[in-house]
């Protein structure tokens, strides 16, 4: 592990999409970084720009979406500048694997599971077919399906949907990627399915030393899965640091809001906690912080353009009230102009 | 699956007979066949020994029986026009039909294939808007007079292709490339907007995702998708062209296929090698159905014979 | 009180009729935005004009023959005369007025065939599709054999022994088409059936007939509309053909696929004979088929979305760029 460069690194990330009704920005100077052998945990609502940084790293992003602003480097090298276009095609799959949300219609429908498999190997390790299902056969195992060679012939309407998505994950890990970045992986699946699928990727993590990014609503999986958690709200990251001093000490109104919001099973008679009102409009976001028109302690300074504010050890917060109170201010054009509190 | 052809097949008897009754209540019940074939000055003595020769001094019910028992043996009689046995003129004019049908459709499908794929990728650009007005005035035209055009064009302008009759294999050209014209506008706008479908989907993106190299996800992943209304249409042309449509082209370019002997009994009023004709064309059109439903389930795992 | 009631009435009522016109104006402006569409409309009212007015506005009388002036060329040749716009045929009938009466029949035939077999058609669709059972196995049943009958032949067959006219002509072409219309009206109403609405209307015990007047075929129409217009087109090619067979409309009647077939002969002396009335064939199911596709684009929103974001990116791009300068000089 090399402290000094992490293994990817998304730089004031901005996608914005063109649509009838205006340029939806979804995603509005992200940053954030997954070093070797971690797993970042990124929550937020949907519409938060979560799915949107993560295609575009994968260099996903397709019209009528664009990637208009940042950086995003995987070991140093950019995957978004010219030559970064054609990295990522060579990345894909290879380094970096992803696995998608629905595994219904993630799977080719008319495709044996046996061919995705194969073709995966085929075209990143110059694998012969017979090696290669050889492979595919071994992988099948890893993920720890039943009779692997018969799954190898099925079509994926044969199996289920837990048993989809170990396929979608034996894909992911065919070509021993550095990092696996998993969308909402259990979303789709039943309850007592998603324990599962989340337990073996606990478990491949730790085995085969791969970073993580995962993608999720549920703040229960970050806490039990996840190093670092990264928060996002209206396409802004707005609270990121080490999984457990966040969940033990969240300092953004909306990250206290979200813990405040998930049911516990050990108090039952809590009654369920929602935060009021809806998320912006991403095609006019809110001047300034992007939740105040949610939160209960806005102050006048709120309406300034915020920054992601360091507040200790590999913490950082877009609150302009946190950072009024806790730390000295980071950029003092920005902040000190207010009223204190 | 043996059920699967057993209804198949099933189904494609109805079809016959339907046609059969069809054919059957036209030509006697609305129709008089003996008005239609002999000469208006023929006297009543060889009307009636004309009637007696085909049967139809007898009741409708026994005419029909006769009728059903000639088309069980494959027989229709002689042809009025010509003299010899009426499936022998089929079996004779029904193989130029099917390679007109196949060099027509094949190039349609070598042109359209790869054209709509090109379209799909980038629908809205120039590529795209021009193929997609070229197929729409591609569907407007007139087969018949692109035909004529074509003569016109390439026989008495520019003087290099033959145009009428089947002599050399360079009479197929003209014929089969107004064929294919109308085929291909259709497949092109087809094969464009399931392109377009299938691309969107989610698997596409997944592909993409493992660093699956451009062309294969397209024209592998993406292609075979789309394979199912590609191949339906395809079938439906080539049922088309035998269920008559293929009539207009041989006409114009004077083919001796089925379509033309058809036009052609059809004005001297045979109407035994109609009949022989007919039926013909309604066993190929069953035959190639039951084959599609085969071809299908090679291509959509998911799909279930019943 | 029921003042006040009526007062609500007239004016939910007056609204809705300006939503209506708000609806049509929209699509006005659609259709400008759509240069093919709004080209294809005009077409299309141009060759409706022309063939209820044909009498009025065909320079000769389409069956006049001169044979003192047969096979006149063009009025751009050097012996075509202004007398004759488009030459005239080898009986010296003038082709400009016998394109204009041809249209006649087109669109005669047309009309009729789409009203009768889509009218037929839908009846049948929604009875397989909502009465199901045996009604819509029989139905469908029929429809599959029908389908894999050689349509075509069969038509030539009839034609040629009850003899070839307009009427033979709409109701053999209207019995080959009806099944198009039937399969997709039911394949929309069992779609349409398992909506809430309709289930709802059932509950509060509303008979089928309503059902399917008041809340099924509404939501047909535009899938429908789409549907009939290319069915039309493809008629009016059919039309052509039939008459170019001689099994269609027969002299002295006049249609382009007849005289496309009459001028054949003389195609190699005076070509315009089978390029006019080809063109004027051509032309017509052309502008039909940019109507049918500007159609399909505005009922479909996605494909409409998709449509906006190609043409609009670039613009709104820099646009927000701009808006981004000036927000940054004036902070």
């Amino acid at each position: 592990m090399t402290p000094s460069l992490p293994l990817l690194e998304v730089e004031n990330l901005v996608v914005n999409f063109y649509t009838r009704g205006g340029v939806v920005q979804a995603s509005r100077g992200v940053s954030f970084q997954v070093g070797h052998g971690e797993t970042l945990g990124i929550v937020g609502e949907s519409g938060s720009g979560k799915t949107v940084a993560v295609q575009a790293v994968m260099g996903l992003i397709s019209s009528p979406g664009r990637i208009e602003g940042g950086d995003i480097r995987f070991n140093g090298r950019s995957l978004v500048d010219p030559a970064g276009r054609k990295y990522v095609r060579q990345v894909r799959g290879k380094e970096i694997s992803m696995i998608f949300q629905d595994p219904m219609t993630s799977l080719n429908p008319v495709f044996t599971i046996g061919t995705q498999i194969t073709e995966v190997l085929c075209h990143h390790m110059s694998m012969d077919k017979g090696p290669a299902r050889l492979r595919a056969m071994e992988l099948l195992e890893l993920v720890d399906i039943n009779a692997p060679k018969k799954r190898l012939g099925q079509y994926p309407h044969e199996l289920s949907g837990g048993m989809r998505q170990r396929v979608m994950i034996a894909i992911a890990l065919a070509c021993e990627p550095r990092l696996i970045i998993a969308d909402e992986p259990t979303t789709a699946l039943d309850v007592t399915v998603q324990a599962q699928i989340l337990e073996l990727l606990s478990d491949l993590q730790a085995r085969l030393n791969v970073s993580v990014i995962l993608i999720t609503h549920d703040l229960g999986v970050v806490a039990q899965l996840c190093h670092r958690v990264a928060v996002m709200y209206a396409g802004r990251i707005i609270e990121v640091g080490d999984a457990d001093r966040v969940f033990a000490d969240p300092v953004h109104p909306y990250t206290r809001g979200l813990i405040r919001a998930t049911p516990s099973l050990e108090d039952v008679t809590e009654r369920m906690v929602s935060i009021e009102g809806v998320p912006p409009d991403l095609i006019r976001p809110p001047a300034g912080c992007a939740f105040s028109p949610r939160c209960d302690q806005v102050k006048e300074g709120c309406r300034r353009h915020q920054s992601l504010t360091p507040i200790g050890e590999d913490r950082h917060v877009r609150c302009w009230c946190a950072a009024q109170g806790k730390v000295p201010p980071a950029e003092p054009a920005l902040v000190g102009k207010g009223p204190r509190p | 699956m043996g059920i699967f052809i057993f209804k198949r097949l099933i189904h494609g008897l109805i079809v016959i007979l339907g046609v059969t009754l069809i054919v059957f209540v036209v030509t006697r019940m609305v129709g008089d066949p003996v008005k239609v074939m002999l000469p208006l000055e023929s006297t009543q003595e060889q009307r009636d020994a004309f009637k007696k020769q085909l049967g139809l001094d007898r009741p409708i019910p026994v005419q029909l029986v006769n009728f059903l028992k000639d088309i069980a043996r494959l027989d229709f009689g002689d042809s009025l026009w010509q003299k010899r046995p009426a499936m022998e003129i089929v079996f004779e004019k029904l193989p130029l039909t099917l390679a007109l049908t196949a060099v027509g459709v094949g190039l349609a499908c070598v042109f359209a294939i790869p054209l709509g794929i090109i379209s799909a990728l980038r629908p809205g650009g120039a590529l795209d808007r021009l193929t997609v007005f070229g197929s729409l005035l591609g569907l407007s035209m007139p087969q018949f007079w692109m035909g004529l055009l074509f003569i016109l064009l390439f026989a008495v302008q520019l003087r290099i292709l033959p145009t009428s009759g089947s002599a050399t294999p360079s009479h197929i050209i003209l014929p089969a490339l107004t064929m294919a014209l109308p085929t291909l506008a259709r497949l092109v706008m087809l094969v464009r907007s399931s392109m377009i479908d299938e691309l969107n989907q989610p698997y596409v993106k997944t592909a993409f995702a493992r660093g699956l190299p451009f062309v294969r996800v397209v024209g592998g992943h993406a292609l075979k998708n789309a394979g199912l209304p590609i191949m339906t249409l395809i079938g439906w042309e080539v049922i088309r062209s035998l269920a008559g449509y293929s009539v207009v082209v041989e006409t114009v370019f004077a083919w001796p296929g089925i379509g033309l002997t058809a036009i052609q009994a059809i004005e001297r009023e045979d109407l035994i090698l109609i009949q022989a004709i007919v039926f013909t064309a309604a066993i190929s059109v069953v035959l190639i159905n039951i084959a599609m439903d085969f071809i299908y389930k090679l291509i959509d795992p998911r799909l279930k014979l019943t | 009180m029921t003042k006040t009631k009526a007062n609500d009435l007239e004016q939910a009522l007056s609204r809705s009729r300006y939503e209506w016109v708000d609806k049509l104006k929209e699509l006005g402006r659609e259709l400008r935005r759509d240069t093919a569409g709004f080209i294809g409309v005009v077409l299309i009212t141009a060759l409706v004009l022309m063939a209820v007015f044909a009498p009025l506005i065909s320079p000769h009388d389409p069956t006049e023959q001169d044979l003192t002036a047969r096979l006149v060329p063009p009025v751009w040749y050097e012996k075509g005369s202004w007398g004759h716009v488009f030459g005239t045929d080898h009986l010296g009938r003038d082709i400009l007025s016998r394109a204009i009466h041809g249209s006649r029949v087109s669109l005669w035939v047309g009309v009729s065939v789409v009203s009768l077999a889509g009218g037929f058609g839908v009846v049948m669709g929604l009875l397989a599709g909502y009465l199901g059972g045996r009604t819509d196995a029989f139905i469908m049943r029929w429809v599959d054999t029908q389908v894999a009958f050689p349509g075509l032949l069969l038509a030539l067959i009839i034609l040629a022994v009850i003899g070839p006219s307009l009427t033979t002509v709409v109701l053999v072409l209207s019995l080959n088409g009806w099944m198009v219309y039937g399969r997709m009206t039911r394949s929309a109403v069992l779609a349409i059936r398992q909506s809430p609405y309709v289930e709802a209307a059932e509950v509060v015990g509303c008979r089928w007939p309503r059902i399917i007047f008041r809340h099924i075929l509404p939501n047909l129409t535009s899938s429908l509309l789409t549907l009939g217009i290319l069915e039309f087109a493809r008629i009016v090619l059919a039309e052509a053909a039939l008459s170019f067979l001689g099994l269609g409309i027969q002299p002295p009647a006049t249609s382009w696929g007849l005289d496309v077939s009459m001028g054949k002969n003389y195609m190699f002396m005076a070509w315009w004979l089978v390029t006019i009335p080809g063109c004027a064939i051509g032309i017509t199911v052309l502008a039909i088929n940019l109507v049918a596709s500007w159609l399909r684009l505005i009922s479909d929103p996605q494909e409409r979305e998709k449509q906006f974001a190609r043409h609009m990116a670039g613009s709104m791009r820099k646009a927000m760029v701009l808006k981004a300068e000036t927000e940054r000089r004036q902070p």
